[in-house]
This record gives C-alpha cells, sequence and structure tokens, in this order.
C-alpha cells in the first residue's frame, strides 16, 4: 500500500493486461492433465458453498435434513417466491443501493476534486496535504466506530439515515480514492494542461472540460471500488440503521438468525442477495482488479 | 506513510513534473487566485475526512480517558485506567492473540496457496478467463454472505460440512465446529482463507505479467528447468506483489469483524472475540465506551507499530531496487 504514490498511472495496468498471455506461455504448454485436475479442484472447493447454497434454495428443507449432500428433488420455487414477494427485502435492496450510489458519487466528485491540485498545481505544503489524506489509509473505520456512532445518531441526528451511513463510508473511502487518482492525474501529459491554458483556459475550466473527461478509467475503478465498500459493508449499518432502513447484508444477517431453522429460506434469501452484486461485480472485475493491482504494484 | 518510502529524489521528481503554470511568473492576485481555487477544489474532501475520519478518532482517545455510558456530559475522568482494565481483562489479551494468529495463519495458509494457483494458471489453456473470474467470486460477496452461507454448511450433524465428512467415516465435533472452543478459530480461518485466496491469487496473476518473458526464455535456453525458473525468477521479480499483499493482508486481519460476528459472535466461550469484536461488544452492548475506546485506541496503536515496522523492514527494499521492482510491475 505504501508505494502506491510512485505508479505514473495505476490504472495503465490493464494495458498491459490485453498483451495474450500466449507469448510468454508457449513454452511451457499447459495442457497437462495434472494442470486441469488441479484446476478443477480449485473450481469445486471455490465454488462449491456458493453452489450449494443456490441450488439449497430450490429444495425443501425435509429435503436437506434427509441427503444435505443431494440435489434439488423435486426443485421447489417456494423460497425464492416468498423472498421475492416479501417487502422487506426489496426495501433492503433499496437502502443498499441508494447508500451505495450516494456513497461512490461523493467520493467520486470529493475524491477527484482534491486530487486535481494535489496532482498537477505547484505550493508549498502540497506533499504534506496530501500526506494528511495519506493517514487516513491507517485509520481503519473500526477505531472510530464508536464516536462515530455518537457523532451521527446523537450529534447530527442523522442515525436511521441513508446519509447517515453514506457520509462517513465515502470520507473513509477518501484516501484510497485521492491515492488512486493522484498519479493518475500525474500521468496526463502537461501538453495537453499547456495548450489549454495557452488557450485562454483557466485551470477549473481545464479540469473540468479536459481532466475530468480524460479520466473516465480512473473514476470508474475508484467508484466501483467505493460501491462495493459500500455494498458490502457490515458494521457501520449495523451500528445505524433498523428497522425499514436496514440494508441487504443487516438483513441477510437478521434473516440468518431470526429463520435458523428454516435453512432453505435462508438460502434462497442469501443467494437472491448475492446476484445483484455478483452481477455488477464481476462485470466490473477488471476495474476492480485494476484498482487493486494499481494499489498493490506502485 | 507513503511518504516515508520515498527517496527525496521521487519526491522532487513528483513535484517538478506537473503543473506547467507555476505561480513564480504572475503576479500576487494569480497567487491569491490559486489558492482560492486550491480551497475550492481540496476544500470539501479535506472537511468530509476531517469530520467523519479525523474527528471521531481524536474522540476516541479523549472517550478512553474517561468513564462514559453514551450519554450526559465526559466528567468522570479515570486517567489510564481504562487502558489498564482492557489491558487486564482476558478476553481482550485473548482477543489480541487471535487477531495475531489470525495475521500470521492467513499469510501461512494463502501465500503458498495463492502462489502455486497464480503459477499453474499463468499459463495457456483451456478456460483461462472463466477460472479467473470463479476464483474471484468469494472475494466479491460480501463477508456476511459468506459467513451465512458457512455458518449452515458448518452446522453440527446436518450441515453438508459435517455430512460428507460422515460419508468418509469421520465424525465431525459434536458441538460443530463453530460451537467447540478448540476448532472455532480454526475453522473461522479456513473459512477466511475460502474467502480471500481469490484475492492474492488474481493480485499474483497480475503481477505475474509483468514478468518479462525474456527472462524466462534465456533461463530456459541455459537448460533451467519449470520449477527453477519459477523459484529463482518469477517469484523474486514477483516479490513486491507479494509484500505489499502481505501489507494489505495483515491490516485487515487485525480488523476483522463482520466474518466473526457471523460466524461466532467471538464465541464460543471467547475462543474467536478479535479486537473488533471486543470493542463492539463493550461499546454498544455494555455501554462501557471508554473501555471501549481504550480497547480501539490499542488497536490502532499495534496496527501503526505493525505498519510502520513492516514498511521500515520490508517494503523499504522495494525503493531500494527501483530497476528490480520496475521489471517486476510494469
Amino acid at each position: 500500500m505504501s508505494t502506491m504514490t510512485h505508479s505514473p498511472a495505476p490504472v495503465a495496468g490493464h494495458e498491459e493486461r490485453t498483451t495474450p498471455p500466449t507469448r510468454r506461455t508457449r513454452r511451457y504448454p499447459g495442457g497437462s492433465p495434472l494442470v486441469y485436475a488441479i484446476a478443477l479442484v480449485v473450481v469445486a472447493l471455490t465454488l462449491g458453498p456458493v453452489l450449494y447454497g443456490v441450488l439449497g434454495g430450490f429444495r425443501t428443507n425435509a429435503q436437506l435434513a434427509d441427503d444435505p449432500a443431494g440435489l434439488p428433488d423435486p426443485w421447489v420455487l417456494t423460497n425464492y417466491t416468498g423472498v421475492l414477494s416479501n417487502p422487506s427485502f426489496w426495501q433492503y435492496t433499496l437502502n443498499s443501493t441508494v447508500i451505495a450510489l450516494i456513497t461512490t458519487t461523493v467520493v467520486v466528485v470529493f475524491g477527484m476534486m482534491a486530487a486535481y491540485p494535489l496532482a498537477r498545481y505547484r505550493f508549498r505544503g502540497r506533499e504534506q496535504l496530501f500526506l494528511v489524506f495519506v493517514m487516513g489509509l491507517l485509520f481503519p473505520a473500526t477505531v472510530a466506530i464508536i464516536p462515530l456512532f455518537i457523532l451521527v445518531s446523537q450529534d447530527l441526528d442523522l442515525g436511521n439515515t441513508w446519509w447517515g451511513v453514506a457520509l462517513p463510508q465515502a470520507a473513509f473511502a477518501l484516501p484510497m480514492t485521492v491515492v488512486i487518482l493522484r498519479p493518475f492525474l500525474m500521468a496526463l501529459p502537461t501538453e495537453i494542461e499547456e495548450a489549454a491554458l495557452l488557450d485562454g483556459a483557466t485551470r477549473i475550466g481545464f479540469f473540468w472540460r479536459i481532466l475530468v473527461p480524460l479520466s473516465g478509467p480512473g473514476m470508474v475503478t475508484v467508484g466501483v471500488l467505493a460501491f462495493v465498500g459500500s455494498w458490502n459493508a457490515y458494521l457501520l449499518p449495523l451500528l445505524l440503521l433498523q428497522g425499514d432502513m436496514k440494508t441487504l447484508p443487516l438483513g441477510v444477517a437478521d434473516f440468518s438468525s431470526e429463520h435458523s431453522a428454516d435453512t432453505a429460506g435462508v438460502f434462497a434469501f442469501t443467494t437472491l442477495a448475492m446476484i445483484p452484486a455478483l452481477v455488477f461485480f464481476l462485470a466490473m472485475q477488471k476495474r476492480i482488479v485494476n484498482g487493486l493491482q494499481g494499489a498493490v504494484k506502485g | 506513510m507513503t511518504h516515508d518510502v520515498r527517496s527525496p529524489e521521487a519526491v522532487e521528481r513528483a513535484t517538478a513534473r506537473p503543473a506547467a503554470s507555476g505561480p513564480a511568473r504572475r503576479g500576487r492576485s494569480a497567487s491569491v487566485r490559486m489558492r482560492l481555487e486550491i480551497l475550492f477544489f481540496v476544500g470539501p474532501a479535506l472537511l468530509l475526512f476531517l469530520f467523519f475520519v479525523v474527528w471521531p478518532i481524536v474522540k476516541a482517545v479523549q472517550f478512553s480517558f474517561y468513564r462514559w455510558k453514551g450519554f450526559g456530559p465526559l466528567v468522570d475522568f479515570v486517567g489510564l485506567k481504562n487502558y489498564a482494565l482492557v489491558l487486564q481483562n482476558e478476553v481482550f489479551t485473548d482477543a489480541v492473540v487471535h487477531n495475531l494468529v489470525i495475521v500470521v495463519m492467513s499469510i501461512v495458509l494463502q501465500l503458498p496457496l495463492g502462489l502455486a494457483i497464480a503459477l499453474l494458471l499463468n499459463r495457456k489453456m483451456w478456460g483461462q478467463g472463466l477460472l479467473r473470474t470463479i476464483i474471484f467470486v468469494p472475494y466479491v460477496l460480501a463477508e456476511v454472505i459468506a459467513g451465512v452461507v458457512w455458518f449452515q454448511l458448518l452446522q453440527p450433524q446436518y450441515g453438508v460440512v459435517d455430512t460428507m465428512l460422515a460419508s468418509i467415516g469421520l465424525e465431525g465435533p459434536a458441538q460443530g465446529w463453530l460451537g467447540t472452543p478448540e476448532y472455532a478459530l480454526g475453522t473461522v480461518i479456513v473459512v477466511l482463507t475460502w474467502k480471500y485466496l481469490g484475492l492474492a491469487v488474481i493480485l499474483f496473476l497480475a503481477g505475474l505479467q509483468g514478468v518479462p518473458d525474456e527472462l524466462h526464455e534465456a533461463a530456459q535456453i541455459d537448460g533451467a528447468s519449470w520449477w527453477q525458473v519459477q523459484r529463482r525468477i518469477t517469484i523474486p521479480l514477483l516479490g513486491p506483489t507479494i509484500r505489499t499483499w502481505m501489507f494489505l493482508s495483515m491490516i485487515g486481519s487485525l480488523q476483522l469483524f463482520d466474518m466473526v460476528w457471523i460466524l461466532t459472535k467471538g464465541g464460543p466461550a471467547n475462543a474467536t472475540t478479535t479486537m473488533a469484536t471486543f470493542l463492539i461488544t463493550e461499546g454498544t452492548k455494555r455501554h462501557n465506551y471508554g473501555t471501549a475506546a481504550a480497547a480501539s485506541v490499542i488497536l490502532f496503536v499495534i496496527a501503526l507499530v505493525l505498519a510502520l515496522t513492516y514498511q521500515r523492514f520490508v517494503l523499504r527494499r522495494d525503493v531500494a531496487e527501483p530497476t528490480a521492482r520496475k521489471k517486476a510491475t510494469r
């Protein structure tokens, strides 16, 4: 993590990923059955629990009790339809979506704005200012969680609201965002800026009209990371949200402990809760990997 | 902390490169204008950060010196008593040990497994893209969702794990893997390995993309075996990726909360408490905000010391060998 400021453009990572892997690997042909066998085991262990949950949702509790390792026979849809007709499920999904969208928007807009002068202005104290954000990487949200809970619920009176969760989440996502975006903005050639300024653009105009459009990939990367973080978050929502304001992770955890005997129902609820996230994140997989890789490779 | 690893030259270069329009040849008004612009751009992020990150942490330090039940003014100043209470509390010291065990075991398990899988997958094979996606799935799931599914799989007797063990003649513990104090922490670590191995594999694979082919070819011409090439060339060049992954893994392990809360709530008999579950239980269940704050400050200090030590002795090498790094990561 600490080497990440070196990278001129972490997001440039996706360029190298497009080089075909054939070149390197031709000399070690990977066709051996052993490799495929190991790969198969890895896949089975990785996907097994997830698939078991998905299939378990299509079984009855009696089936699960009789033969835990069996397949659905017959396939029943009642668990899934039960969850889908449960208004709480949709309410939780809505809450998760809105909170994640607010978090992402705040992170991307504020992060982009902050990264701009930190990357492209020359002023005294710039590195120190950047350091303030970098230090944030060292502050785990857990450390601040108790005062944060009191600040949001008592002082700001945002206890059971979307904003009460989204704003602190955005604040804690900002350091990583600034740290990823700054080298990205630094790497954009100075010639563009010189040309724009010669043509009479102000620095603010340069930011909105040229830098922001050019930074699409970087913003998508930090945006996806912020969205993932918010969508999966548990601790802060656990302390701040109750009743109808709960997010999906809270809903899943509650459903699991309230209906602990209804294993099939728990599987159905869990499966449906993971679908939107899985689809979105796997579609954005490259971006997530690029972002993490950018943070790691430095 | 990032700045610490930066050599002075690196800072010099970084500051010199951008900003074609320095304020140097403009007048004083231009400089004032630039300050306003900086304020406009950095202000919102800085305010949000100071308000929701820095201020609560300052408050945590303050709370830790008071006995406070969550309402009324802070009046009952107790000095370092909360710290003494926390450090003498066996539940907390056990939690610190659990965190450290998780830190070590995560690396001990995930590093060799992750490396092996990454080296295995880093070749042309059928379904490679699909494989990478599949390996990434557990990482993408929320810890809560993964935890709830595993909780069901690990139910004593009628859970699928115990059923499968029974089918090969083995028997799970009567209270279940999560319900038996001797096994609970190990079980949590296994689930964590399942959840986070994909991240290690994906990062290592990305790092492997940067290892130049020429090295492999040269080594091969010199008669090196596949294994020799991996051990002497690939893995050393992957060093920076591995070291930084380890750092991320350690910091994550120290903060662990979600998975433990879902699987065991810290039980049975406090066998799986972490510093985070301890401070949440103290704070929100028992309303001992002072002791909870003291625990969080201790967590922070442990994380900070670990981070700075690791940075000082391990990560610094990556800066000392910039050429090797460039090759490995570009």
